[in-house]
């Protein structure tokens, strides 16, 4: 194995702690209407995530960082191609990340109400858009000569992809239930499990067409295990929810993005972006990738800081491992309740 | 206009408009960090009511100030590989790599040990939550290090190979990446620059708060008026520390610039030819076209000062300067000539408005100075606004008091705009380059973008950044207006790290929820 295809991995590996962590969060995000009834509860869900969604996300910053370093041709054409999907999805998380922040910094119903009306579609739509994007880099679309991509905002949206973007929305609203269900008291425990029930279901046939679509274009061996890890994942992720078994039915359901996104990975493998025009244009591992010096130098800071950075963030997780219920939620800030005055 | 240059002047706004954007948040959240975290540690120290409400108060004003640094952040973070894939192509074997390392080494830090902050009042120890918040100023200036280190290597590129199979830039040794002058000395000047501007925001903060007690004594509260006064002493001394540590460190900046980017700094000066020794030029209008100015106010030999340490040494201008490059690099020597008005008075507004609060944290040292200097009569509690003293037997009159506090507070944001110019000056100087030497901007756009593409982005960013700006700043008015609550008790008792989980807390509630 030679060193781009380390990198190759450890990309992968980002995309998968992304979609893990990051994949709950909008979840729980788009939870807050599906699932809450009243604004403590839907406090209690976004407070589930409070401490930890900003930490979520440097996942995704990191997966930006060392794609631009380890592979820059793919950060090029990757962006520069998939620019107005993009565009939504940074303008999202622009306003998921302020709302989180300045929602009950205010006591006026109006604001509070717009702030959540904010965090449950900019959840939503980076969920579904993130599977769009994925099942077209898997896909392959138009790259020319010069590795741009000469596609055009429609094309992103064929049959296929929008498939891919039903999958991760299920998904990640499947996991962020399961994860409500683990980290709450109360009434809202109970009915996350039942809603986690429905959503495994409903994301059970989804993830099964679209994974086996994806076997049958570009998979191999490995891929079909991780296919086979997938749906057992699933299966054992709605049997361990219905034995009320929540730490077990986390880790599945965890498991269930792991091996999914790994499946997207292994049937990308060697293209990094395979090119539908010519397969000669397609981005691979070693065309698109950096100098050697580059990837050794980030292949020590990687595994330097890696397990330093997943040390302190389960550390995170283990300082705010209790639930949360609507008796925990306090009043309100006092600076907030200005604007009474 | 036409569609090529289009492209790139938008991409260019855009960079531009973002960049200047984030950079607003930026150097307050370095600064209020540490601010934070220096009070958090006093108050753990001393056990003070008034550290705890200090801590409470300014950490709430960072939280909405890093909440947008972080968001615009994400733009960041994407937009090269958007707007400027053939420059990303070109340069990520060498740029990605610190911006990599600034993420995993930097943001994870920050991120993580903020909400470990903002939440974790009543489930970890004091001293540990404390220590929560050196962390994130840790990692505020670890992320400006590596950024800024990518950003020196656009203005100085060093330590690299262009390799001539693939014609890319090639590391081959990033020791000098990170640690070249450019970097070291840029990172100094931007740091300082940064608590300099938390300075500031401290200062009219405070004397907002203080005036108020002042003019209307009835409605203040003395546990506000010591935390106010505590802080504005606080932002007073970083005032001055810092507008020094900025001025000797963009002292130094302009040396090594004068070395490696002539032509920034002969447009910074607007000085178009030569001189033998230069002067300093206070004011000036330069002509492009005519390579002259028209108006002019200067002082002989401080510009050879400012390059070369002597006041007698020639100074290379403008015209040389682009003649030079275009014999080197090929093309008109027109093409090398930055945009003059913009350098010139970027420069100039830079330093003026950051040294305004330079001036302010000196003359507020004075006026507000320790009991011991002044006569009895005149001495204030720590619970008392202070008294402006001239001498240690003269008020300040009733006008000039009102000005002096006045003055505190209208300055509150001027460092901040001294950054945006710096920045702006910086970035515009280096044109026509965007990799100095060896990448022209005009090469370094994404070719497939298409021009509606960019404008869609362009109008989407600034619409969204303008709505941000006003909320946020409404915000912040509302909770610096609020003051500090200092009904506020600490948790009760110290939290052990096993502890939130006991049964006996079971029904708490969170200290801090959204
Ligand atoms: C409060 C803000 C502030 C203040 C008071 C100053 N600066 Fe500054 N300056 C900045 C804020 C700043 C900045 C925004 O932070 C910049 C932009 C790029 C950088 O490294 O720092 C900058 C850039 C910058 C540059 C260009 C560096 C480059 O091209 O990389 C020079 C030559 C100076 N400064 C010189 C000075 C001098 C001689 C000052 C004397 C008093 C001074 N600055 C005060
Ligand atoms: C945070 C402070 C910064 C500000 C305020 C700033 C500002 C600007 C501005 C105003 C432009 C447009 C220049 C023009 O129109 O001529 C620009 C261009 C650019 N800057 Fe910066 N910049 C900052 C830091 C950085 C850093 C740290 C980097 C690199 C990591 C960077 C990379 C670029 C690039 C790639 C361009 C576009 C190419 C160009 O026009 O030269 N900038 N920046
Ligand atoms: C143009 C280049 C820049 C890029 C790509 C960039 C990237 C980012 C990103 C992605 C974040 C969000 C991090 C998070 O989610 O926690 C961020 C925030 C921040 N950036 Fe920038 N930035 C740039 C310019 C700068 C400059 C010039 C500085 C400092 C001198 C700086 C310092 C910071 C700080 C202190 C924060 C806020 C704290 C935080 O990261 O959480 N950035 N930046």
């Amino acid at each position: 194995m030679e060193l781009h295809d380390v990198w190759f991995i450890l990309i992968a590996v980002l995309w998968i702690g992304y979609f893990f962590l990051e994949g709950f969060d909008f979840g729980i995000g788009i939870l807050t209407k599906l699932l809450a009834r009243g604004t403590t509860e839907r406090r209690v869900l976004i407070n589930t995530i409070g401490p930890v969604w900003d930490g979520n996300e440097v996942w995704l910053l990191t997966a930006g960082g060392a794609t631009f370093a380890a592979f820059p041709d793919w950060y090029a054409t990757l962006f520069s191609g998939f620019y107005i999907p993009l565009l939504v999805i940074l303008v999202c998380l622009i306003v998921r990340g302020v709302a989180f922040e300045y929602r009950h910094k205010r006591d006026g119903e109006r604001w509070q109400r717009n702030w959540e009306h904010a965090i449950f579609w900019t959840s939503l739509i980076p969920a579904f858009l993130w599977g769009v994007a994925f099942a077209n880099i898997v896909a392959g679309v138009d790259i020319d000569q010069q590795k741009n991509y000469t596609g055009t905002l429609w094309d992103l949206l064929n049959p296929y992809a929008l498939l891919g973007g039903l999958v991760t929305l299920f998904l990640f609203t499947f996991h962020g239930a399961v994860f409500a269900a683990l980290k709450t008291v109360g009434d809202i425990r109970g009915r996350a499990r039942a809603t986690a029930l429905q959503l495994g279901l409903a994301t059970a046939v989804l993830a099964l067409v679209f994974l086996i679509w994806t076997q049958a274009d570009s998979g191999d061996g490995w891929s079909l295990a991780a296919l086979v890890v997938a749906v057992l994942a699933l299966v054992g992720a709605l049997v361990a929810n219905q034995l009320a078994r929540e730490g077990w039915a986390f880790g599945l359901s965890g498991l269930t993005i792991v091996a999914a996104v790994a499946m997207l990975f292994l049937a990308l493998f060697p293209d990094v972006m395979p090119s539908t025009l010519n397969p000669e244009w397609s981005l691979t591992v070693s065309n698109a990738s950096s100098s050697l010096y580059t990837l050794k130098l980030m292949t020590i800071v990687a595994a330097i800081f890696t397990p330093i950075v997943l040390l302190y963030q389960a550390w995170t997780y283990w300082v705010f491992r209790k639930r949360i219920g609507v008796q925990h939620i306090p009043g309100h800030d006092p600076a907030a309740a200005l604007d009474q005055s | 206009m036409d569609l090529a240059v289009a492209h790139e002047t938008i991409a260019r706004w855009q960079f531009g408009i973002t960049t200047v954007y984030h950079y607003l948040f930026v150097p307050l959240t370095i600064s209020l960090a540490s601010i934070v975290a220096g009070l958090e540690t006093a108050w753990v120290r001393t056990g003070k009511d008034k550290y705890f409400h200090a801590t409470k108060f300014w950490g709430k004003l960072f939280l909405i100030n890093i909440a947008m640094g972080v968001v615009t952040g994400i733009v960041q973070e994407f937009q090269f590989g958007m707007n400027w894939s053939d420059y990303s192509r070109f340069v990520g074997d060498v740029f990605g790599a610190p911006l990599a390392m600034e993420a995993l080494i930097a943001f994870f830090f920050e991120s993580t040990f903020i909400g470990l902050w903002i939440f974790g009042w009543d489930k970890l120890p004091k001293k540990l939550h404390a220590a929560c918040m050196w962390m994130v100023a840790i990692g505020t200036a670890l992320s400006a290090y590596f950024i800024l280190a990518a950003n020196s290597w656009m203005q100085h590129p060093v330590g690299y190979e262009v390799n001539p199979a693939t014609g890319k830039a090639q590391l081959n040794d990033i020791a000098r990446v990170l640690f070249q002058d450019t970097a070291v000395v840029v990172v100094l000047h931007t740091l300082t620059a940064a608590f300099l501007t938390g300075a500031a925001f401290v200062i009219g903060i405070s004397s907002f708060h203080l005036w108020r007690a002042k003019r209307k004594p009835e409605t203040a509260d003395p546990k506000r008026t010591a935390v106010m006064r505590t802080s504005l002493r606080l932002g007073l001394v970083l005032a001055v520390i810092f507008g020094l540590g900025s001025a000797l460190s963009g002292d130094e900046l302009a040396k090594v610039m004068f070395r490696q980017q002539p032509m920034k700094m002969a447009a910074a000066e607007a000085l178009w030819e030569t001189q033998d020794p230069a002067p300093f030029s206070i004011f000036a209008v330069g002509n492009v076209n005519e390579g002259h100015n028209s108006v002019e106010l200067e002082i002989p030999g401080i510009l050879s000062f400012l390059a070369n340490s002597n006041f007698s040494s020639p100074v290379p201008g403008i015209n040389d300067t682009a003649a030079a490059e275009a014999a080197k690099y090929g093309g008109d020597p027109k093409d090398y000539i930055p945009n003059i008005f913009v350098t010139y008075w970027g420069f100039r507004l830079m330093i003026g408005f950051g040294m305004t609060s330079f001036v302010v944290g000196l003359l507020g040292l004075w006026t507000t100075r320790k009991r011991r200097f002044l006569a009895p009569e005149h001495r204030t509690a720590d619970d008392e606004v202070p008294k402006l003293m001239l001498t240690p037997h003269r008020e300040l009159g009733p006008f000039l008091t009102r000005w002096s506090w006045r003055i505190g507070i209208v300055t509150l944001g001027f460092p901040l705009i001294a950054n945006s110019f710096g920045w702006i000056f910086t970035e515009m100087g280096r044109q026509p380059w965007a990799v100095f030497g060896l990448m022209k901007t005009a090469d370094a756009v994404s070719p497939n973008v298409s021009v509606t593409t960019q404008v869609i982005a362009l109008s989407t960013f600034t619409l969204l950044y303008a709505i941000l700006a006003v909320v946020e700043v409404k915000l912040l008015v509302k909770y610096a207006k609020a003051g500090p609550d200092t009904a506020e008790r600490p948790p009760a008792k110290d939290p052990t790290l096993g502890g939130p989980s006991s049964d006996e807390d079971a029904d708490k509630p969170l200290a801090f929820a959204y």
